[in-house]
């Protein structure tokens, strides 16, 4: 589809929302962020006391209480960035390939990055975090072009049906290589399962500091895209009319979703939907002008991964479910909900 | 031997969700002619020719063929009296002609019964009608518009019908390929008496080609007849809001309309119809 | 009917040739193909670590016993054979039901969540309630059902809209797959290889418990699905036209999915959902038979061939023992991202 935004068309109302909504809503959910926050350091299998918290992030790990805290901080750090950073790529894939359900779950841009990871792990040694992450992001645009190019291809362009199902199948594809090549290395087969599901569970500063360059590079090019995509959304004919140099502004748009979700594959594994719900629920917040569409979307990603990692943590105590199964879990009847308001011939 | 099957519409009402598209409506189709529904977009033209067609169940009323509710007989024995075209129908990839055209045999098949020698009379029978014999072998994905939409009513032939349904046969053909298929479905309708339902687009076609039109507004029938009988200036104002005016084609003496908009107004053209508009 | 000029015999005579020709050429394949799957079953019983000769084979599959053989050809190899072919040709049959049916060589069943369905509830049932055999079985074609019925009633609004079927299964199927993980995570001793019998399909350590049900449910099943043969034909060409045709089409499409998800989850329960098999078999036989006439029993044939060639393939060609669903998912991610360049391009199906 090259002319028609076929991003959901909002009532009027929704796109004309005063300013002052907005910063309502910006308050909330900051507030609610915060509050997940703190929840996450101290819910878990073993609640922890408030004490044992304030002890914990004064670097003490006395008690089992403050140990468990100081696993934790890294932790909710990790699920906030991973969640800002998927939530805020999906915003701006929905907005580049003006495409209801791009994501980088549902187009296998994840599992690119995973393909790429586990490559280089059986193959080539890779040990270091610093290469693993540029491993993950260098897959994740392969994927995402071939995905986009793949979907693209035939008249109407990329349809909603088309993007998604060669992402599904480019998914189906990735994962296949993935256990071919994980399976005869035993030594191996463990780590690489932990890049077929996502989960925060083994979060370090360490982790979280190797990533967060390319994170920031990446929110901050995805930002300043906000702008173009207001423009894109119009279609590239009359995005083109209002100056924008339409090939320049996709690009970079797109370059910094890849980093933020190449990026966030690399130190959480591929977590699905994430970048497909917030957009979606930021829309009906705060319409759909991208300046304010955006940074919602990398507020409220980080609050969804942050609370699917604390439901994970509740439902399977004294276990925990990954999050990358809970953000399905939540995701895919959100995803199909979507499916079903599109009329037929946009699909 | 001309057409015996009657289709009528009784206090028909259809509708998708909850918008009621036709509203008890009353409509006669004469059998042996050829009709054309026209009316303004989306005002449930297509819809009523699905529900003739027991695509669409009625929210009230029926569709009666041969006094019988259409949507209560044998969908085999239906589709061996009423045939139907839709508006876009799919030709899986690579089928050749002769397989398309071959398909239409299906209400004349069993399960278990293997192919006979009338079917492919009827398979070579519509080809010859379409004069699409040469193409027999040929992919469908390789043919141009108007041969396709030949395949297709050579299709709906070889199902062998009394009454044909098309819905906008000629969307997205050029006028010649245009005026190629209603002439194909005039033959069909004289050599055979078939009786043919269509809906059209454009006005003059219908008028030219129909024997007996069909005018729909507001889900209801505005007015049926004869061409010369519904294609007037007052009936076209009504039934599309645009001023209008109607002469006599000189080449077939049937109504021509011309619409008048808010521009390029001849000096001679009638004041008071510029007046209203303006 | 009315007086209908009669053509000329010239043209019935060509019309008649022109459909025999395309029927010899479907026969021929047919054959082939049968020929072909019956020499890799041969294959998959000689060939092992011990090669037994046609002779001690056959005599083994006659029920003579053959010191060694009888044994490693009638307890190991015989039901894994039998099962290889029972589930390529049900995943084959079925795949190629929902892509005629769909009009969609995308929409196969492993594409839109309904082997992934069977899949997370025989891993559930086992991992979770401790089942085994025919529980499996029967949790499996439950699960599958549950999904096709949900899918199909999301989907349905004023009708079933194929496009919108399509998508809500990538959505179920995403979320069937989320559980088996989970339950996979949570199996006592994490055994890689055992779980990847439920994420892509293995057929080791095949059992005749196992296979039984899979070859009783393509008995009953596989002929239901070919009764429909003409009905789905007709499906193809939309489902105005076919309606128009005398197809009863919403009655046409429950019973082949009811069929269609039978077989899937009966064999998927015997050897886990086999990657890409239901949807490679289809197009494959497609382009071997050429578009015209019915592909059901070819591709059921092309999905047997398949699975016992994979099958082959995974435990002897290559240095480490694959299961069969890894060598099936490497050699059809290629076939399967061409298949979405070359529909894409010709604007076809999708």
């Amino acid at each position: 589809m090259t002319t028609a935004p076929s991003v959901p068309a909002p009532d009027a109302a929704v796109a004309r929302r005063p300013g002052s909504v907005r910063l309502l809503w910006l308050l909330v959910v900051v507030a609610a962020l915060v509050a997940l926050m703190a929840a996450s350091v101290v819910v878990g299998s073993r609640d922890v006391g408030w004490s044992d918290v304030v002890a914990a992030l004064g670097g003490s790990s006395d008690t089992i209480g403050q140990a468990a805290a100081t696993k934790r901080i890294p932790r909710t750090l990790l699920a906030v960035v991973v969640g800002a950073a998927l939530g805020l790529s999906g915003a701006v894939m929905q907005g580049v390939t003006r495409n209801p359900l791009a994501d980088p779950g549902v187009l296998g841009i994840n599992m690119g990055a995973s393909l790429a990871v586990v490559v280089g792990i059986a193959w080539f040694g890779l040990f270091s975090a610093t290469a693993i992450v540029w491993t993950a992001i260098v897959g994740a645009a392969g994927a995402a072009v071939f995905v986009y190019a793949v979907g693209s291809l035939g008249r109407g362009g990329a349809t909603p049906l088309k993007l998604a199902l060669a992402g599904t199948a480019t998914s189906a594809a990735l994962v296949s290589f993935i256990t071919a090549i994980a399976l005869p290395r035993g030594d191996i087969a463990e780590s690489v399962q932990s890049w077929e599901i996502g989960g925060v569970g083994g979060a370090t500063f360490d982790a979280i500091g190797t990533v967060l360059p390319f994170l920031l590079v990446g929110f901050a090019v995805s930002l300043l895209s906000a702008r173009s995509l207001n423009s894109l959304a119009l279609g590239d004919e009359l995005a083109a009319g209002l100056g924008e140099r339409v090939v320049l502004a996709r690009g970079t748009a797109a370059l910094g979703s890849v980093l933020l979700c190449g990026a966030a594959t690399a130190v959480a594994g591929p977590i699905g939907f994430v970048g497909l719900v917030v957009p979606h629920l930021c829309r009906l917040l705060v319409g759909v002008d991208h300046r304010w569409l955006l940074p919602f979307s990398a507020i409220a990603g980080g609050c969804l991964l942050t609370a699917s990692d604390i439901v994970g943590r509740i439902v399977a105590r004294p276990s925990e479910l990954d999050v990358g199964i809970v953000t399905a879990l939540i995701g895919a009847p959100f995803f199909i909900s979507i499916v079903r308001r599109q009329k037929v011939r946009e699909l | 031997m001309t057409a015996t099957h009657s289709l009528a519409a009784e206090a028909l009402t259809l509708g998708y969700g909850d918008r009621t598209v036709i509203d008890e409506l009353d409509l006669v189709v004469p059998p042996g002619r050829i009709t054309a529904i026209v009316g303004a977009n989306a005002c449930g033209k297509s819809t009523l020719l699905r529900s003739m067609s027991r695509l669409l169940a009625p929210r009230g009323g029926q569709v009666l063929l041969d006094g019988k509710a259409v949507h209560r007989l044998p969908a085999k024995e239906l589709a061996r009296t009423l045939g139907l075209l839709p508006q876009s129908p799919i030709a899986p990839e690579g089928i050749t002609v002769a397989d398309l055209v071959g398909r239409g045999r299906h209400p004349h098949q069993g399960v278990f019964t293997r192919w006979r020698r009338e079917d492919d009379e009827a398979v070579a029978a519509a080809l010859e009608a379409t004069q699409t014999t040469t193409l027999a072998d040929r992919p469908v994905d390789e043919l141009s518009g108007g041969q396709r939409q030949r395949v297709w009513i050579a299709m709906a032939l070889a199902q062998q019908t009394d009454l044909l349904l098309l819905d906008e046969p000629t969307t997205f053909l050029d006028v010649a390929h245009q005026v190629e298929v209603l002439d194909l479905l005039t033959d069909l309708n004289r050599a055979r008496g078939t009786t043919v339902v269509m809906v059209l687009h454009d006005l003059n076609m219908a008028a030219r080609y129909a024997d007996h039109l069909v005018a729909l507004a507001a889900g209801r029938v505005h007015a049926a007849g004869t061409p010369e009988d519904v294609l007037t200036e007052d009936h076209v104002r009504a039934v599309f809001g645009l001023d209008s005016r109607v002469i006599v084609d000189p080449t077939s003496e049937r109504p021509l309309m011309l619409p008048i908009g808010r521009h390029h107004m001849a000096a001679a053209a009638p004041r008071d119809v510029v007046r209203q508009v303006g | 009917m009315t007086a209908v000029a009669a053509p000329r015999p010239a043209t019935v005579d060509a019309v008649a040739r022109g459909r025999t020709r395309r029927a010899a050429r479907r026969r021929l394949v047919v054959a082939v193909l049968a020929v072909l799957v019956v020499a890799a079953f041969a294959a998959s019983l000689m060939i092992g670590q011990t090669f037994y000769p046609p002779g001690d084979v056959l005599r083994v599959v006659l029920g003579q016993d053959v010191p060694g053989a009888s044994f490693t050809v009638g307890r190991l190899r015989l039901p894994r054979a039998v099962l290889a072919v029972v589930a390529g040709l049900s995943f084959g049959l079925a795949g190629v039901t929902f892509q005629t049916m769909l009009r969609n060589p995308l929409a196969s069943p492993d594409v839109i969540g309904i082997t992934s369905g069977a899949s997370a509830a025989a891993a559930f049932a086992i991992v979770f309630l401790g089942w085994s055999g025919t529980a499996v079985s029967v949790t499996a074609i439950v699960a599958a059902l549950g999904v096709a019925v949900l899918m199909y009633t999301l989907a349905f609004t004023d009708g079933v809209a194929g496009t919108r079927l399509i998508l809500i299964g990538i959505g179920i199927a995403a979320m069937s797959k989320s559980i088996t993980s989970y339950v996979l995570s949570k199996a006592g001793a994490w055994d890689f290889a055992e779980a990847l019998r439920w994420l892509t399909g293995s057929l080791n350590g095949t059992t005749w418990g196992a296979t039984v049900p899979a070859l009783l449910a393509l008995v009953v099943l596989g002929p239901l699905l070919l009764v429909l043969t003409r009905d789905l034909s007709g499906l193809q060409l939309g489902d105005d036209t076919a309606s128009a045709l005398g197809i009863r089409v919403e009655r046409t499409r429950i019973t082949a999915i009811v069929g269609a998800v039978g077989l899937l989850a009966f064999a998927t329960a015997a050897c886990g959902p086999i990657a890409f098999v239901s949807f490679l078999a289809g197009p494959i036989a497609a382009r071997i038979v050429g578009p015209n006439g019915s592909l059901l029993v070819p591709a059921a044939l092309v999905g047997a061939l398949l699975v016992l060639v994979a099958d082959l393939v995974g435990q002897f060609a290559l240095g480490t023992r694959f299961p069969v669903g890894v060598v099936t998912g490497v050699l059809g991610a290629p076939y399967l991202i061409y298949l979405i360049v070359r529909t894409n391009r010709a604007g076809g199906s999708l």
